[in-house]
Parts: C-alpha cells; structure tokens; sequence
C-alpha cells in the first residue's frame, strides 16, 4: 500500500497541457490533413478523445480517432499471464495516415511497442507519433516523446495515477510513494 | 496335528448353531464342537472373534489357464484365502475355454498342488462358449465339475439353454446363467439412466437383465431342472427369482458385493475400475438386491472376481474391460450390512456358507462333525484400509482403493491346515 | 481477471462468470478475424496440438485458424495420418506427446470421456473438442456468443435445442451453458433419441417440434447422423423430416424474431428445410465466424494460465 499520495497535476493543469499538446500536434503536422489520434487502452484513449475535442474547438474540424488495445501485445505474457482483452477499434484505414499515439503514463516505453506492434499489423501509417500526460522516464527501449503534458521525475517504487472522472474526463493526476 | 479354536462366536447357519464354542480339528476334520475342549496342537485365541465354516465364493475367474498375466490359481487362490474364502468356483472362460476334461483335470491338479484352497472348476455350457453345442456335461461332472455356465455370455438361444438345463438335470449339474437380453445390452457401457445421459456414454438398460432371467427362470420351471442366476444386479431380476420361488421353481441366484454397494453413481469420472457386466445400477436396484440378501431371495453371496491387467484397463472408459477384483474386499462389504441394519451376522454367514454350497451343491459350507475342516475366524472390529498395490491378486483393479474396512478374516483354515493368517 | 482452469473438458466444469469470461474475450478477438493482417503475436513459441480421432473439417479448422491467428504453432495429428491407427494407446499417444512440450492439446475422440483421460495424463492443457456423446464446450461457447449478440442477454430466452439429444454432445454442453447464464432450455425429438433423466439437468423434454419452438427466441438444429447412430432410431429420413425438420410453416410458431441455429454440416431437407437454412433468420454462417474467435479466447485464457498479479 502507498504511503503517500501527492497531487502533481491538477484539473486545470491537466486542461492546459492537453491544450498545448492539441496546439503543438497541429503545429507539427500542418493542420489535421492525414491526422489521426489513436488512444491506449485504458487511459490513454480517454486523453485521444478529450485531444479531438480540443483540435476540433482550435480548427474545426474532427480528426479521425481509435483506441488500441495492447494485450495480445505485451512482451510479458508468459509471466504475468493472462489480462483481460480489451478491444481494438480503430475504425478508419491507417494507412499513409499521421497516426499520433496517445497514453497517459510514459514509463519503460514497452506498452509503445507494443502499440506500435499493433498498428503494424492494422497498416502502415506514413509515421507515428507519440504524446503522453506524464513522462516518468526510466526508459527501456529507445522510445522518445513528441509530445510531453509533463516531466515527473520518479523512483521506480513509486506510482503514477491519472483518475478519471464517470464521464472519462481527467482530473488529476497523483504520485503514489511506498 | 489338531488346532483347536477356542472361545469364539461359532456360526454355522446350516446346523443353527450360534453361539461361543470351541471347535476343535483333527487329521484335517471338524472333530467336535463343544464347550471347555481341549487339545494338543496349536491353539487359536477366538475371544471376541467369529468362527464360521469357511466363506465360499462360487463366481471368480482364475484365468488359469491362458491369462495368466492377470491371475493364475495360485494367486487367485492366495486372494481367496487372505478375504476368508476356503473355496471357490472358478469360471470357464479360460484359454483353452474349461469345456474339456482335460482342462477340468489341469485346473483341479494344480490346484491340489499349489492352490491355497478348494478349487471347483465350472465347466462350459457350451463348447468353446460361442453358444452352439452342449459341452461334454456329464464328462464335465466326473471331472470335477458341479455346475456349468458361459459366464461372461448369455446362451443366446433359448433353445440351446432349454437343452443345457434338460441335459444338466439328470447329471446333477446346476445351470448357471449369466443373464442378459444381448440385443438389448447394444453397445451400452454401463447402467442406463441419468448417470450416462450425463456422462454421454451408451447405457445398458435393466431390461436387458430382466428379459434374460425371466426367459430362464421359465425355462428352469418348464425343465424342473436347477437354475442359478449370476450376479443378479436389479429390482427386477431379484423380484423374479423370488416369485419364481414362491412357486416352487428350483432357481437360486446371487449377489456381488459391488452391486449392493456402489450405485452408477461410481462411474463419474469415467473411472473404469466403476465398469462391469452387469453395470453398477441405480440406487433402487441396490435397495432391491439388499432386501433380496435380506428376505433369502439371493442365496448367495459372490464377488465375480475378474482380475486385469492394467493395462485392460488404464484406457478409455469404453474399450475398458469389465470387471474388478473381489476376494480380498467381500467380507468387509458385506459386514457394513449388518451394520447398517440389513440382515443379521447369521444370515451374512449363510449367504457365504451353506447358501453357495447349496446352489451348486458342493459339500462345504457347514462344520458338522467329520466334514473337512475348512474354518474362517473373522475378527469383526478389524480396521484396514484397502491399499490396491497391497492386494494378493495379482490384479489391483478395484474401486474400492482407500476405502475403510471394518472387519477381515485373520485364520483360513482348509483341511485342517492353515492357509492364511492375517498379521497384527 | 479470474480464470483458473488449466484445461477445458465440458462447460459443466464453468462458471457463468467463466462463461462470461469466455464470450466477453471472444468479443473482443472478433476485431481481428476482420483486419487485412489477421494475427497478433500474443501465443508466440507455444505449441499447439490438434489431436483429432475422429473426422472433423470445422472445428478442426477453426481451432487451427485460432491458434495461427494468436501465432502460436499448430500441428495436426488424424487418426487416419498418425501412429493411433496403429493401435497405440492413448496413454503412450499422450506421453509420446507430451515428450514434444506442446503447451495445449486439443482433442476430438468419439470415446465419451477420452479428453479427461488425456488431461489426468498428461502436464500440458487440454482443451475437449467434441468427447463422444458427452461435450463440445467451444461449439456451445460460440453458439452463446452468436445468441447473445443478437439477444443481447440470456435471461429469460427461451432456447429449443431439436434432434437427436441422446448422442449430441452439442445438447449437453449448450444446455449447461445455456441454463447456466439463465435461459429456458427445451428439448425435442423422437423417443429413440431423447436420453433418460436428461430433465434432471435443467431441460424442457418434448416429443412435439411444434410446442417445443412455440413462442422461442432461440431455435437449435441438431445434426441428424444415421450412419453413426444405427438403424434402430428412426424409420426413414423423409419421416424425421415430416415430424422433427425444421420449415417454413413450423418456424412461425417460433418468435417474429427467434433466430435458426446448426452446428453444421447441415443436412439440408432432413432436419433443417432450405428455405429456412438459407432465410434471414439463420444465424449459421455468424456461428462459424464467432467459432474462430471463441477458439482464439479459449487458447488464450488456457494457454496463460492465472493471471499472476
């Protein structure tokens, strides 16, 4: 059980780096032309839809949004055995497309992988980027954010948490130390 | 050489003796029974024991000769002694089958030789069991043979058993039926009824049981010749034979141990030491075979005794075969009867004793004065458990592995001699 | 997630919150039967046997499409093409098997009860493929996905299962199942073919084909099989089809919206009219494809074992 529990990212802050990521990912890529937004289950396809939302306020226009699952992916299925399968729904070609992977918590970069994996083997977008809440750092694979809410440096014994509110919409974000 | 068997609860149904005696043996004979005897040779301490004539089983299979690999007679005869047995019948589908003298001879031979106890061979109804012609029957009762039967298989004929039982008659010999309706039995594996609906295994219908001992109760009535039923498994069979009694029919029939104790119920699992002929049954037919213990219908009690390798029967349950080992569980099985209420000691023992010797008319089973002294000496509060690995047989396939046992034969006594004393 | 069951021999062993389990997994593999690139990487390295004693294109196929479909490597073993015809036991079939580390077999065997011989014998999991007259969990698991995909829930539907019940391991496993998550379950058919004491498990009987569909959401065809089920159980095919077949005029009865099941092959004409196989009320073809998705949740949650955290 955690020991403490601190806030490092309220409400609002949580709003305005959403806002500053829907700014750059347009920025970035131009426009939504070709754009797609693709959330990981389960967090990370709650931030991709609250990002549409933001693009479509900034220009008017929805951009293409899936989630991904990641659990016929993982690289640890023989020693964490089985998880339950969620569901995979990206229902639009990905092909040539700009897809930008979204998840809440960026930490080893293996459930990236894993992602990437997935879409892989959906099609073939002209490239992948990649926007995170929160990254906590200690990578293990050569995986770098395009698109960062915030830098938390952390201890490998501590835990990130974003919560979500009933109707998915984030509200904060807390460090859990042991 | 004399023992003399002090002290303990003497039962012999067929002189109505019981009470606490002494029985005393000499040169191979009961002597006397009587109160405060002495003796010279050995002394057995019966105190708190029971003394019986020794327990006869009239259904095993020896599978001496030709199976050896599952039992021969000197282990099938070391199992008989170590469950309390002084005699046995053994059957006659052996390889050769026991349709000849010459087989009749080898088995009785060996026997006198290397057996543990008395060993009455039951020759073939027919030749070679495949239910053509008769066997030699009145060769096959000079051999040695009180009975005949193909157990195993019914005599598919109704002619051909209306034949064996007229031809039996006047040698003396009993016919003995192993009764089932075979177009009616299909390919069923066990009883038919809820148990193999559920586990989607072909059942046997009691009717194919029934519909076999009513044609040859009424055969054996036609003939006046002397019928007996096999291992009678079901409400209706047990209810023929007693009316069949009641009209005077000369027909007697048996029981297993197995049938008045496991119900179908024993095959979950798709446990394959759960699968004989004639299948465990439901619940209603084992009440049915127990008043049948109970009311004297069933006049005896016998295991089918039918080793196999396990190889026979490590396998899927319906290319299992049938059978399980009995001698070594029987007595135990039927002293929970008494236990439970069912009949009393006196009649159990009848049911071992003077009711087999009966049926095929052997002369066992009593220890009247002169006879040959063939004794039991049952220690009724005996605990043991059944360890399969640990049974004489050189078969271990029973169902009743690790199941605790009250009660056990600790003296077999035949001829006189001891053949099997329990130790501790 | 809770699903601690090393083998799956019958749906009598499963929960309704296994069954659950099962079809919300299944649900969620469907996604992939539909992409271009049909596979995901998850049963990478593991070895699985279909071990097959009797004939069977269908369920054979579908639990190897599974297998590929999770990457894992699937072999075929026949009877006909394998060592079993000549007489092999199967308890050396098993340990020969077993000397190669396959991590699940799955197994078809016309003996009732051959699947759970295997499992006692054996380290890896089994899963039961269609035991003689006794189960077909995946059939029933896949046929309960198609049904709740288009009843949306299984209270209170009532289910008429018609054919020869007696040597259908298909009726026993979906009428567990079926009752187990709160269905009416109704059977029918001949006499001959109505197995004793089959009441006692939850079921409806009736020898009417018409009162057993009246007014059902679900109706279930059975396979009629002469061949193997004897001369003795019926006079002739055309008669099974006047008394027990399913038609235009009987369906009626059933439900405006009752949808037509079969496990496949179909006889046409027998026990299920064309008119009524190929009508907008069968469901037939969605029970193939939800098969290889059923499959492909069951390899998984066998085949990963107790989730460790």
């Amino acid at each position: 059980m955690a020991q403490s529990e601190t806030v490092i990212l309220d409400h609002l802050g949580i709003k305005r780096a959403l806002t500053r990521i829907a700014h750059e990912i347009l920025e970035r890529n131009k426009g939504v032309k070709d754009l797609a937004l693709v959330g990981i289950r389960s967090g990370g396809d709650h931030l991709a839809a609250e990002l549409q939302r933001r693009i479509a306020e900034i220009e008017g226009e929805d951009v293409s949004l899936g989630a991904v699952d990641i659990t016929l992916y993982r690289d640890d299925f023989s020693t964490r055995g089985i998880l339950p399968v969620g569901k995979t729904d990206i229902p639009f070609p990905i092909d040539g497309r700009r897809v930008v992977l979204v998840d809440d918590v960026l930490y080893t970069g293996r459930t990236i992988r894993a992602a990437m994996d997935a879409l892989f083997d959906i099609g073939r977008p002209r490239n992948i980027q990649l926007a995170v809440l929160i990254d906590r750092g200690h990578r293990e694979l050569p995986i770098r954010p395009d698109y960062v809410g915030r830098n938390v440096p952390t201890s490998r014994d501590e835990k990130i948490h974003v919560e979500f509110d009933e109707s998915l919409q984030p509200i904060e974000v807390r460090i859990l130390k042991p | 050489m004399s023992i003399l068997i002090k002290g303990g609860r003497v039962i012999d149904p067929a002189q109505g003796i019981d009470e606490v005696l002494d029985v005393l043996i000499e040169d191979g004979k009961i002597a006397k029974i009587d109160k405060g005897l002495k003796g010279k040779g050995e002394a057995i301490d019966a105190a708190g024991m029971i003394v019986t004539p020794g327990l006869i089983d009239i259904h095993v299979h020896l599978r001496d000769p030709g199976y050896e690999y599952k039992e021969d007679i000197v282990s099938g005869t070391r199992s008989a002694a170590a469950g309390g047995f002084t005699s046995v019948a053994c059957m006659p589908n052996t390889n050769p089958v026991t349709d000849s003298k010459s087989v009749v001879d080898y088995i009785v031979g060996k026997a006198a030789r290397e057996g543990f106890v008395n060993v009455f061979p039951v020759g073939s109804i027919t030749k070679g069991l495949k239910g053509e012609t008769l066997s030699e029957i009145g060769e096959l009762k000079e051999s040695g043979c009180p009975a005949v039967t193909d157990d195993g298989r019914p005599v598919v004929s109704g002619e051909l058993m209306r034949r064996a039982l007229e031809y039996a008659r006047p040698f003396g010999v009993t016919v003995i039926s192993h009764a089932e309706e075979l177009s009616l039995v299909g390919e069923g594996v066990m009883n038919d009824g809820f148990v193999a609906t559920e586990l989607g295994l072909k059942g046997i219908p009691w009717v194919a049981e029934d519909a076999c001992v009513a044609r040859d109760v009424m055969l054996a009535e036609y003939t006046g010749a002397r019928l007996h039923i096999a291992h009678v498994s079901t409400r209706g069979a047990v209810e023929i034979v007693r009316q069949a009694k009641a009209r005077g029919v000369r027909v007697t029939c048996e029981a297993t141990p197995h049938h008045f104790t496991l119900t179908d119920e024993a095959v979950r699992g798709y446990n394959t030491n759960a699968k004989m002929n004639p299948p465990l049954r439901g619940a209603d037919d084992v009440a049915a075979v127990r008043a049948g213990l109970a009311d004297g219908t069933i006049d005896a009690i016998a295991t089918d005794h039918a080793p196999h390798h396990i190889d026979e029967k490590n396998v899927e349950f319906n290319i299992a075969l049938n059978g399980i080992v009995g001698l070594e569980t029987a007595l135990p099985l039927a002293l929970r009867l008494v236990e439970d209420g069912v009949l009393s000691l006196n009649d159990l023992v009848a049911r071992f004793t003077v009711g087999p010797a009966r049926a095929i008319d052997i002369p066992r089973g009593t220890l009247k004065d002169g006879v040959p002294a063939d004794v039991t000496v049952i220690n009724p509060n005996l605990e043991w458990t059944v360890e399969p690995q640990k049974l004489q047989s050189k078969s271990k396939n029973t169902p009743f592995g690790g199941w605790k046992m009250k009660g056990a034969a600790i003296y077999t006594i035949v001829g006189g001699k001891v053949v099997w004393r329990r130790e501790s | 997630m809770v699903f601690r069951h090393k083998h799956i021999l019958g749906i009598e062993h499963l929960s309704r919150d296994d069954i659950q389990t099962i079809l919300d997994t299944a649900e969620n593999f469907r996604e992939i039967n539909s992409r271009e690139i049909k596979k995901v990487p998850t049963l990478r390295g593991k070895t699985i046997i279909n071990l097959f004693y009797e004939a069977s294109t269908r369920t054979r196929t579908s639990f190897e499409i599974a297998g590929k479909r999770l990457s894992a490597d699937t072999i075929n073993i026949s009877a006909s093409g394998s060592s079993v015809s000549k007489g092999e036991t199967l308890e050396d079939t098993a340990r020969n098997l077993e000397a190669m580390h396959p991590d699940i077999i799955v197994m078809r065997h016309a003996a009732s009860g051959a699947p759970h011989y295997l499992a006692e014998r054996i380290g890896c999991s089994v899963i039961n493929a269609g035991d003689g007259a006794h189960e077909h969990p995946s059939q029933a698991l896949l046929d309960l996905l198609t049904i709740r995909q288009h009843k949306k829930t299984f209270e209170g539907l009532t289910v008429a299962i018609v054919g020869d019940i007696a040597h259908s391991r298909v009726a026993r496993s979906n009428l567990y199942a079926l009752t187990r998550m709160g269905a009416k379950v109704r059977l029918a058919g001949p006499g001959t073919m109505i197995p004793p004491g089959i009441e006692r498990l939850g079921a409806e009987v009736y020898t009417d084909i018409r009162e057993a569909i009246r007014d059902a959401d679900v109706v279930m065809m059975l396979r009629i099989q002469l061949e193997r089920q004897g001369k003795t159980l019926l006079p002739t095919l055309r008669e099974y089809a006047r008394f027990y077949g399913l038609n235009q005029e009987n369906l009626k009865l059933a439900k405006g919206d009752a949808i037509v099941m079969h496990p496949g092959p179909m006889n046409r004409g027998v026990e299920i009219s064309s008119y009524v196989a190929d009508g907008n009320q069968n469901v037939i073809l969605e029970q193939v494809e939800n098969g290889v998705a059923v499959r492909m949740a069951l390899l998984y949650l066998v085949a990963g074992g107790e989730s460790k955290e």
